[in-house]
């Protein structure tokens, strides 16, 4: 199958990642090769074969609704790069994105 | 303190004595770690403050003032934890993982964090923020990946045991590649509450140890139900060491000839060598076959990377870790710091796993690997169905060159071949060493139906009794 | 040309728990930033989700409320979006095998019944929240992280606003009295998003949808809607082309303004949480819950109405919040008169409540003690005018009633023994008023009563006083 720069592009936007003009064709192609490697699976036939997404060997674990206080405010904002009055700071939110 | 010599008993018996105070234990081993790993690079952080827990009791805990190096992806509370990562190089956790909470329990003593692959991503250790880890056998080789770092740092006789954690043989690879123990336990054994998240369905904490009994030790202590991880098992845990010692008289091995057929030349013979060592001892050895081999590397790299992509999202420069600089907006403060933060290895997995998950490539990968996934699983069950144990090579070779590799992704992936599928399954799986080739350590892997540790460690000790690999010394750290 | 519209609805209630959906953090209201988090909020590396069992009885009700089919197997999926308010950059939630599906309501609209269905509902973490600064900064607190929501999604089902606005109202209600969720729009516990598409009559695929969020009240709803409705029709009338978009309704123009136009699905890349193992309910639990499940509005309307004779305005009033009809069904439960006790609910106690802007779950009154006056009143032991004193007594301090009264000799005096010997007395003392009651003159008995309550202080019961006085002017 074929990838371009542009799926490339278009998926490290959706990882929210960069790669300049220099790195984007060496990495379409290495990447283009990955999803090759990947691809083989499409011969084998799994026709009517139930997907396995987790291997756990019990189900249904819930927790009962009973509320705690495990950190203090200020623990949780130690690593913080920027902080203001118990917020975190980030740089203005333009608009919600749709990763589109 | 250099362990080579050393097991978890030994220590235990020089402590309860008092010929050994833990105090100082933990000090000589600091220092031993500052002299020795200038050659080997194994650690990430040593902590020279190090200190005990106080009240130890000797006669009740094995582990007790035993120094236990920890993968630097397992969260320790106060203690720095990088996942040997740039976007994460000044991360100060404020809790503990379950493992680290119950080595506590148990008296251990914490020394540091050992050098991994960024994020446990990478079969080398080479793709580390803080530099490669040698090979204690070979200085100019790779000591495996991901858990490189805590291979080495056991081999090495820095430490007698390590915790590292297994996604796609990142415990039994590097074991195999340092001539020591290395076991995956069954996913769901051990709680990954407070393992960074690599491949969620897949990570399992596992143990290190020149000795097998020693993981058997550790892995006591470790295993079990908790709260924090409803992904983890309730049954009861074994005594993992009542497993040692024992014959293997009627254990019935299956080898696959997929596996057989991936090793060439005098690897194939030092393999072979433990199967009839095996067979000599009263085990029926079956061949068998594991027929969708083929597929586990892509198998496993679209279902590891999908899920890395979405657990690596939250490393975004915002609530902590590396946040890039003169960044003008939002999308700024997301694109530069995770493009700065993230090496190369790890951004070609997030990379295929977004590409794997977004609209129109889901079918085709994501679902296809999961659907591949039952029929692995399903190859397995038939297998146990009439077998005990799988053995095998734990890599198609032994140790490779620093730098060699490292160009090469999919060279890289294939390194993975024989130990993945004991993940994709959820089963348990060790490399126990099998000898030497070119002067460089083989692992045999051996594995056994989910939550049969138990053979796992019978079969294991058999071979460590029979070959006696522990006596050799590693060849690199002679100076 | 004639237009038809198709209208579907996505509401989001916030479940009603004490913790949140994947960590055991307090869920509050109105708390400190950042200060009801921990790790697993804040999405700390290696933390993992521990499900609330609460969040899926609570849903249930709901699915069970509402006719859907309740899955056996569910299974939480990630939907993955970078934002600062949604700290991993993925929300748990459930894409591929929802809680239940396939349910219904039923609305009533210009007189006619109208069956709507929902098509899923499932359940999910709500996102922290971000305040935008003027400065060039947002402040992210992540207190909302991880409350627990229920997506109702309904087919697109509706025709008109009306029925839009029908839907909500019969929805708000159901769910209201499941006891589930607190409902308030104005506190964010109910959301409602709306999406809209007109086609010419006798067209048989649908038109362009067209998305509308936040919207603040069921009359933005309706509103945004009927303008909607008319701008798409100018739209297509003038040749024009509806656009996949997204807007939102300005309150100030009563107008729909474009948001943002959607260039193709957004690639949320949803796959199966692998932190989570699947969720088997069990028939049994539903059953147990069914077993559980408050009364609905409707039933308890039907019993008020025809039980206990309420008027409908009265039992509509005590329907209003499921806090005021459990307290009025408890009263009653207490041995407190039906009609009385609506009385009593929807005057004094709701004017307490509006005067003191307090909520009915914030005063010490209880509907133990308010059975427990209604039955003094009706037992003669205390007047209303009494009453309203033991009332004001009670709801502000707590003090039980009967323990009032007695405390603090409120007690009515109807004792014949005790009063008869006054009237004779008082009688004797104003032979004047005999004279005018024997020409009829009504006032001399107001007057003679006075002073029996002027000498017992208040205390004598007036009836009683009365029916004395009559009988002893009548036999001088």
């Amino acid at each position: 199958m074929e990838i371009t720069e542009d799926t490339i592009k278009h998926v490290a936007t959706l990882s929210r990642l960069e790669f300049n003009d220099d790195e984007i064709g060496e990495f379409t192609e290495q990447m283009s090769s990955i999803i090759n490697m990947a691809d083989q699976l499409s011969e084998v036939d799994t026709e009517g074969v139930p997907e396995t997404v987790q291997v756990v060997d019990r189900d249904t674990v819930f927790r009962e609704d009973k509320p705690e206080h495990w950190q203090d405010r200020e623990e949780l904002m130690e690593n913080v790069p920027e902080k203001a009055n118990g917020f975190i700071k980030v740089p203005v939110i333009i608009e919600k994105d749709d990763n589109e | 303190m250099n362990y080579l010599n050393e097991t978890i008993d030994s220590l235990n018996k020089k402590l309860a004595s008092g010929d050994l105070s833990a105090d100082q234990l933990a000090k000589d081993t600091v220092a031993n770690i500052k002299d020795t790993d200038k050659k080997l690079n194994a650690w990430i952080t040593v902590d020279d403050d190090v200190k005990p827990a106080e009240n130890l009791d000797f006669s009740k805990s094995k582990l007790a003032g035993i120094p236990i190096a920890i993968k630097d992806n397992i969260i320790t509370n106060g203690m720095k934890t990088t996942a040997a990562s740039h976007i994460l190089y000044n991360f100060m956790p404020m809790y503990d993982a379950t493992v680290i909470s119950k080595l506590k329990d148990a008296g251990a003593t914490f020394v540091g964090k050992t050098n991994m692959d960024e994020f446990a991503m990478g079969s080398s250790t080479e793709h580390s923020y803080y530099g490669a880890t040698h090979n204690p056998w070979n200085l100019d080789k790779v000591p495996g990946g991901s858990s490189g770092g805590s291979a080495a740092a056991v081999a090495g006789g820095q430490v007698v045991a390590a915790l590292g954690s297994d996604t796609g043989g990142s415990i039994r690879q590097p074991a195999a590649f340092n001539g020591i123990f290395g076991i995956k336990p069954t996913y769901g054994r051990v709680s990954r509450w407070g393992l960074i998240a690599f491949g969620s369905s897949l990570d399992q904490i596992g143990v290190m140890s020149k000795r097998v009994k020693d993981s058997a030790e550790v892995l006591n202590v470790i295993a079990g139900g908790d709260d924090h991880d409803s992904t983890v098992s309730t049954r009861e845990v074994p005594d993992f060491t009542k497993f040692i010692g024992q014959d293997v008289k009627g254990l019935r091995v299956a080898v696959p000839k997929e596996y057989m057929d991936a090793v060439s030349g005098e690897m194939r013979e030092v393999i072979q060598k433990q199967i009839d060592t095996l067979k000599d001892a009263g085990a029926i050895i079956n061949e068998v076959s594991l027929p969708h081999t083929k597929y586990v590397v892509p198998d496993y790299y679209i279902i590891a990377s999908s899920e890395a992509s979405s657990n690596l999202q939250r490393y975004d420069g915002i609530r902590y870790g590396y946040r890039a600089k003169d960044t003008k907006n939002l999308l700024d403060v997301y694109v530069k710091s995770r493009s700065e933060g993230f090496g190369t290895e790890v951004k070609r997995r997030i990379m295929l796993g977004s590409f794997a998950l977004s609209a129109g490539s889901y079918d085709r990968f994501f679902r296809q690997a999961a659907k591949v996934r039952t029929l692995i699983c399903d190859d397995f069950d038939k297998i146990f169905a009439e077998n005990d144990v799988i053995v095998g090579p734990t890599t198609t070779e032994p140790a490779f060159g620093i730098g060699e590799e490292i160009s090469d992704p999919i060279k890289m992936y294939n390194n993975d071949l024989l130990t993945i599928s004991a993940n994709l399954a959820g089963i348990p799986a060790a490399s126990v060493p099998a000898g030497l080739v070119d002067g460089m350590p083989v692992g045999l892997q051996i594995m056994a139906k989910r939550f049969d540790e138990g053979n796992v460690f019978k079969t294991a000790d058999f071979i460590e009794r029979s070959n006696k690999f522990y006596e050799k010394t590693p060849t690199g750290m002679e100076d | 040309m004639n237009f038809k519209s198709t209208i579907g609805l996505e509401v989001h209630f916030e479940l009603k728990t004490k913790s949140k959906i994947f960590s055991p953090s307090p869920v509050t209201y109105g708390a400190k930033p950042n200060t009801e988090t921990n790790v697993i909020d804040w999405a700390m590396p290696g933390v993992l989700p521990m499900v609330n069992k609460d969040v899926y009885r609570l849903g249930i009700m709901v699915a069970l409320a509402t006719h859907a089919h309740i899955l056996p197997t569910t299974h939480f999926d990630r939907k993955n979006y970078f934002y600062p308010d949604n700290p991993k950059a993925y929300q748990i939630t459930q894409f591929f095998q929802p809680l239940a599906r396939d349910g219904y309501i039923e609305v009533e609209v210009h007189g006619k019944k109208k069956r709507i269905g929902i098509h899923e509902m499932h359940i999910e973490e709500d996102a922290g929240k971000n305040t935008h600064g003027t400065n060039g900064y947002s402040y992210v607190d992540l207190n909302r992280q991880g409350v627990p929501l229920l997506e109702v999604v309904s087919e697109p089902d509706m025709e008109d606003p009306e029925e839009a606005y029908a839907y909500l109202e019969k929805l708000r209600k159901i769910v209201q009295f499941t006891g589930a969720s607190d409902v308030k729009m104005e506190e964010g516990s109910m959301r409602v998003d709306t999406n809209i598409s007109i086609r010419p009559a006798g067209q048989k695929e649908l038109g362009t949808k067209v998305e509308m969020k936040n919207l603040n009240s069921f009359d933005h709803v309706r509103r945004s809607l009927a303008y909607e409705q008319k701008r798409q029709e100018q739209v297509l009338l003038s040749g024009g082309r509806i656009q996949v978009s997204t807007r939102r309704f300005d309150e100030a123009t009563g107008k729909t303004v474009l948001e943002r136009v959607k260039e193709g699905a957004a690639d949320y890349r949803y796959f199966p949480e692998p932190d989570i193992a699947p969720d088997h309910i069990s028939q049994e639990w539903i059953d147990e819950i069914a077993r559980e499940l408050p009364k609905s509005a409707f039933e308890r309307y039907d019993d008020y109405v025809n039980k206990f004779g309420l008027k409908p305005y009265d039992a509509n009033v005590l329907l209003q919040t499921k806090e005021s009809s459990d307290f009025f069904d408890s009263a009653v439960e207490a041995g407190a008169d039906p009609t009385l006790a609506a009385n009593w609910m929807n005057t004094q106690v709701n004017g307490y409540l509006n005067d003191n802007r307090v909520a009915l779950a914030d005063v010490k009154l209880t509907p133990e003690h308010l059975a427990e006056m209604i039955n003094l009143i009706k037992d003669g032991t205390i007047s209303s005018k009494i009453a309203k004193k033991v009332f004001a007594e009670t709801i502000e301090n707590g003090t039980s009633p009967k323990k009032y009264v007695e405390e603090n000799g409120m007690v009515q005096l109807s004792d014949l023994s005790v009063l008869k010997p006054m009237v004779v007395e008082v009688v004797d003392n104003n032979p004047q008023s005999v004279e005018d009651f024997k020409n009829g003159k009504d006032r001399a008995i107001g007057f003679l009563v006075g002073q029996i309550m002027k000498q017992t202080r208040g205390k004598a019961n007036p009836k009683v006083v009365n029916k004395l006085l009559n009988e002893e002017l009548a036999s001088r």
